[in-house]
């Protein structure tokens, strides 16, 4: 009895068939109960534009918004401005893991290395990201450079607390098994250290990506000719508060759709987790 | 044979856990350790098991003196202590990892067969109960093939049900190989049970107080009259053993018990 119980208990969360209804309501009915609000504000908003009580001209309607998007879509600007911001952000995030993920790992393992450069790390993270925007301009010009370094600088430091945090919270008792079986140092770390940090590893990623396009924003805010801040900067000087509502979705469109793609790319080096469940987010 | 020669330890802050332990185990002998709280048997047992060095003394197994984990010697934990990343199969294989992929297949889907769990080959560690858990990890220790296998109190976070089940199958695949077991309990029933000697250990700072050999054929009844006096020896030993005005059994001398009985 007991056996049996225990089986269907296991059966029941792990094969497909016996999810289905759970999985169907997941991926389908929650994204949509999440569209409501949203999508009914709007609704509403342009059924008041439309009625005439009010004129929308701050405020634009979502059809207009729409309108400005495809405008821009068909003269070409619109992938013209995306490319350059994702350039920015893809060149500045991966510019700040690499260093974020050395540092972190230098001061997570070795503890010479942590002593000697996280007081330093620390104190610099202490400092507005911004606050280093002139001195950037200063040493490395006003164009690309610039704004890619503010971005890595972003993404710099929660890659490098997130790696060094998870490093030094691995299980003490797993480290064990790993020496009772005699792992050599490098296969310590690939088959201890870098599994058990990886959940950890990806949730700084996710931040680290966040911070990348809050500061690609105000990279762009100081002088850009191209790219989604300009299309917002020009957007308040010459009154279009269509083409700013414009750009603000298209950056929430491009930020989910990164962060996402993150997520599905690890999820299944993180299927072993207790607590992942796929699509949950959704 | 596994000689222990002297082997204390004391501890960086100066807790004083472990002194002047003497020993020889028999290859294929099961010897419990037991005795009440901070009377050093986790610390023998590390020190055994090369995880923690010993500050004095010295571990000897067939001539080779131990000072850090050794492939001849396995250990199981209290937890089961599975990689959360790794199936069943793979945890269990953990050890085998300079092996030819097919020899290690075939070792893992034997060890997994004879604990049972080959319907779980696939699953992950999250997904098992305690006791399945607790097999795997047996199974992960075992299918090295370790000379020597060190238990520290596997089974006193499972429910009596399940640790009854665990202690006989222990047993069955003990007969497989017949290392030599080396397990630390608090539980007499356990050691009596299991071994072929208990060794009772006197707290602060831990020694060997006294040991009685537990001479009942195997499989070992535990309602028959003998099983349960041999308990009452053992728990005798253990209450005297926490009384400070009784003093040490000589530590050099093997044939302690002789001395109570």
């Amino acid at each position: 009895m007991l056996m049996t119980l225990e089986t269907t208990a296991s059966a029941a969360t792990d094969t497909p068939t016996a999810t289905a209804p759970a999985g169907r309501w997941r991926r389908f009915a929650r994204p949509v109960l999440g569209l409501l609000l949203p999508v009914g504000l709007a609704l509403i908003w342009e059924a008041v534009v439309a009625a005439g009580w009010s004129n929308g001209r701050l405020v634009p309607p979502p059809s207009k918004v729409f309108a400005t998007i495809t405008e821009l879509a068909r003269s070409g600007e619109l992938i013209r401005h995306i490319t350059a911001t994702m350039t920015r952000v893809g060149a500045g995030f991966a510019l700040g893991v690499v260093a974020g993920t050395l540092f972190g790992a230098v001061s997570g393992y070795w503890g010479l290395a942590r002593r000697l450069l996280d007081p330093t790390v620390q104190a610099l993270r202490a400092i507005p990201s911004i606050a280093w925007v002139p001195l950037f301009i200063l040493w490395l010009g006003i164009f690309e450079t610039s704004k890619i370094a503010l971005i890595a600088v972003g993404v710099f430091f929660p890659v490098y607390l997130g790696v060094m945090g998870a490093i030094l919270s691995v299980d003490r008792k797993i480290v064990e098994v790993g020496r009772t079986f005699r792992l050599s140092g490098p296969a310590m770390i690939r088959r201890i250290l870098l599994p058990a940090v990886l959940p950890a590893y990806v949730v700084s990623l996710r931040v680290g990506l966040g911070l990348g396009w809050m500061f690609v924003v105000a990279a762009e805010f100081m002088g850009a000719s191209e790219g989604l801040g300009y299309l917002l900067i020009d957007g308040q000087q010459l009154g279009k508060p269509a083409q700013i509502l414009a750009a603000i979705v298209i950056f929430a469109i491009l930020g989910k759709t990164t962060d996402w793609l993150i997520e599905i790319s690890s999820a299944p080096l993180l299927r072993w987790q207790d607590a992942f469940r796929p699509g949950g987010e959704g | 044979m596994l000689k222990l020669e002297r082997v204390g330890k004391t501890y960086p802050n100066g807790v004083h856990a472990l002194e002047r332990f003497s020993a020889e185990i028999r290859q294929g002998e099961i010897v419990a350790i037991i005795g009440g709280s901070g009377c050093g048997k986790s610390t023998l047992l590390r020190a055994i098991a090369g995880l923690d060095r010993a500050s004095s003394g010295s571990v000897v197994l067939d001539d080779i003196t131990i000072s850090a984990p050794h492939e001849k010697i396995g250990i199981i934990f209290q937890e089961p202590r599975l990689l959360p990343w790794l199936s069943v199969a793979d945890n269990i294989g953990f050890g085998l990892g300079d092996r030819p992929r097919s020899e290690r297949d075939a070792r893992v889907a034997a060890a997994l067969a004879r604990v049972g769990l080959a319907d779980k080959a696939k699953a992950w560690p999250r997904e098992l109960s305690g006791g399945q858990a607790q097999r795997v990890a047996i199974a992960r220790a075992l299918v090295p093939r370790p000379e020597v296998l060190l238990l520290d109190e596997p089974f006193s976070a499972l429910d009596a049900f399940t640790r009854r089940d665990l202690q006989d199958h222990l047993l069955d695949l003990w007969a497989d190989t017949r290392p030599t077991l080396i397990l630390v309990t608090h539980d007499v029933d356990e050691a009596v049970v299991l071994a072929d000697r208990v060794l009772v250990m006197r707290p602060r700072p831990g020694r060997l107080f006294e040991q009685i050999i537990i001479n009942l054929a195997r499989p070992r009844d535990r309602n028959s009259e003998l099983f349960d006096s041999f308990k009452r020896r053992v728990l005798t030993a253990l209450d005297r053993s926490l009384d400070r005005s009784v003093p040490d059994a000589d530590p050099k001398s093997t044939a302690g018990e002789a001395m109570w009985w």
